[in-house]
């Protein structure tokens, strides 16, 4: 029961940066149709500007309390991030608008090869280590314990998730981002203008981005140039499971993937350890005894969970648990 | 009725591969006139229409609005100029509710963007708060502020006629082109239509009608042009082009007596 407990904050912590980053996902395929491969990078970037600021500002020795330091991260992160996004709608997405899709998705996974190169140039090839700023403060709820980190990701989110919501309900903008995202030529005939607002889904979804890669890498102590390629896969795959296309998918696809990840890393040991099989027998039950075990499967497995998660999705419920009807549009 | 003119097209010429959809139109809408564009299936209305609003590039010629050239490459500057216009078959954001359809409408006469509402200015709150209530304005006007909230796709057919012309509004336009707006409606639906094109001319607006309906249209329009075959063969009031023998002859074919 305690790893169960355990295994859930885990996994709602994972959950929550999975889900700013599948939103980034899904708001971009929202309105141009578009798996924005190099989003994963987007998130890398921002954790690299993050750790690069935050280890500046310890190295200047000032007294700054640890908020202040992560918040100067994300600060930093936002603005470059949202940059990288504009640029890569601008130079590499949309001159291939009217192209045939397959030329897009192809540049996406290029423009993901360049900004790993780049940030390769700048940070290194070695992981990063985050300075240890945080003292780390844990809390005790039934039979488990959620860390001050854990606390704040969550939180973080959840008022990001909400504010994302009221913003593409209930303003001005928003409301052309989804009539966009519904008809584009209508839109544009009713004066919306097309290339603004595309544009802003990009910086919003980078926005999201920044914050996502400052969350990860102060909850896991590293960042890496290749961080993003993982960690974009996984969102891709919430936002597939929420049903592409769709914000609330998004959020419900990354927490639960968040959890499945993670109850799946807690227990794959516990079952697929051959010793509480009532098969053994022969060479085994010599390796069993006193208490031994013989575990098929660690916890090092939890990306396969992601992944299978992706893909009985696509067989099962192609459209998503919240899923819209998909390509309506030619 | 002889007010300045509020837009000039000039042969205007339109080609989709071999086909020449509109060859040379030229026509000439004064203010506040209700203009009725008609013509045999096929002969280039809606075509027209979708030059003239931005949606096709064409070919050859100009559009002049106001005495100012047009953008007719952007859509949205097309909106921006002051030209709003509703569609054949009706192409609402279906998802969206009816206010937001109107709302969306708005866009293009306010201006507080991505950041101004993240940061939530006092500025945007009033203007959010403008924007809904003229779009609840709007659907008043239509007559449809009962369905306000209510996604457009589930509103009978009837109103979303109504909610497209309700967005058209919301764009202020000084020309408001209607792409049959009577196709589909019932003879109650279609008087109420007549009724609230009349008081959209009162309130001073210009109408550009396609229209199926002939009877609609003679009774409607202060001048008619028709079309057949991409080419204009006829631009007059009504009684005129009613007895023209071109436009007979387009309409119930040649050798007919």
């Amino acid at each position: 029961m305690e790893i169960f407990a355990q295994q859930i904050i885990n996994g709602l912590t994972a959950g929550s940066v999975y889900a700013l980053v599948a939103l980034g996902y899904t708001m971009v395929y929202g309105i141009i149709q578009l798996i924005n491969f190099a989003h994963g990078e987007v998130v890398m970037i921002g954790g690299m500007v993050a750790l690069t600021v935050i280890t500046t500002l310890v190295g200047m020795g000032l007294p700054l309390p640890p908020i202040v330091l992560v918040l100067a991260g994300i600060i930093a992160a936002i603005p470059i991030c949202m940059a990288i996004g504009y640029l890569l709608e601008r130079a590499a997405y949309r001159p291939l608008r009217h192209a045939p899709r397959l030329a897009p998705l192809i540049t996406a996974i290029g423009m993901s090869i360049v900004l790993q190169q780049v940030a390769l140039l700048i940070w290194g090839r070695d992981p990063k280590a985050f300075p240890q700023i945080m003292e780390n403060q844990s809390f005790a709820i039934g039979g488990a314990s959620i860390t001050s980190v854990q606390i704040a990701i969550i939180l973080m989110s959840v008022v990001i998730m909400a504010a994302l919501t009221w913003f593409v309900y209930r303003t001005r903008f928003g409301i052309a981002i989804r009539a966009t995202a519904e008809d584009v030529r209508v839109a544009a005939l009713m004066g919306v203008d097309a290339n603004r607002t595309i544009a802003a889904t990009f910086v919003i979804g980078a926005g999201l981005a920044a914050v996502a890669g400052v969350m990860y890498g102060t909850y896991y102590g590293i960042t890496h140039y290749t961080m993003g390629f993982m960690l974009g896969l996984k969102a891709f795959s919430a936002a597939v499971l929420g049903g592409i296309g769709n914000l609330a998918g998004a959020m419900l696809g990354g927490i639960l993937l968040g959890l499945v990840e993670a109850l799946g890393a807690g227990y794959i040991g516990e079952f697929t350890d051959l010793c509480r099989w009532p098969l053994v027998d022969g060479l085994l039950v010599e390796r069993c005894a006193n208490g031994g075990n013989v575990v098929l499967f660690g916890s090092n497995y939890q990306d396969v969970f992601a992944f299978m998660v992706l893909i009985l999705v696509l067989v099962f419920r192609p459209s998503g648990l919240l899923g819209e009807r998909v390509s309506e549009r030619a | 009725m002889s007010g300045e003119v509020l837009l000039e097209a000039r042969n205007i010429g339109k080609r989709f591969g071999g086909v020449q959809a509109l060859k040379d139109v030229s026509l000439t809408i004064r203010a506040r006139e209700i203009y009725g564009l008609i013509g045999p299936n096929g002969a280039g209305k809606t075509t027209f229409f979708n030059v003239m609003t931005g949606l096709y590039p064409r070919d050859g010629g100009e559009v002049l609005f106001g005495g100012v050239p047009l953008e007719l490459g952007t859509p949205y500057l097309v909106a921006q100029a002051g030209i709003a216009r509703t569609f054949q078959n009706i192409r609402l954001f279906g998802n969206m509710t009816a206010i937001e359809n109107v709302m969306v409408g708005r866009h293009v006469r306010t201006h507080v963007g991505v950041f101004g509402a993240i940061l939530r200015t006092p500025g945007q709150r009033a203007e959010e708060a403008a924007i809904r209530r003229r779009a609840d304005e709007l659907l008043h006007y239509v007559g449809i502020s009962h369905r306000a909230n209510d996604l457009a796709r589930n509103l009978s057919y009837g109103d979303q006629r109504r909610l497209e012309i309700a967005r058209a509004l919301a764009t202020e336009p000084q020309l408001l082109a209607l792409d049959e707006p009577a196709a589909g409606m019932n003879a109650t639906e279609t008087v109420a239509l007549r009724k609230l094109i009349e008081g959209l001319r009162a309130d001073g607006l210009t109408v550009l009608l396609i229209e199926h309906d002939v009877k609609l249209v003679m009774g409607l329009c202060d001048r008619v042009a028709v079309l057949d075959y991409g080419e204009k063969i006829a631009e007059d009031v009504p009684g005129v082009v009613q007895k023209d023998p071109k436009v007979i002859e387009a309409y119930l074919g040649a050798g007919g007596d």
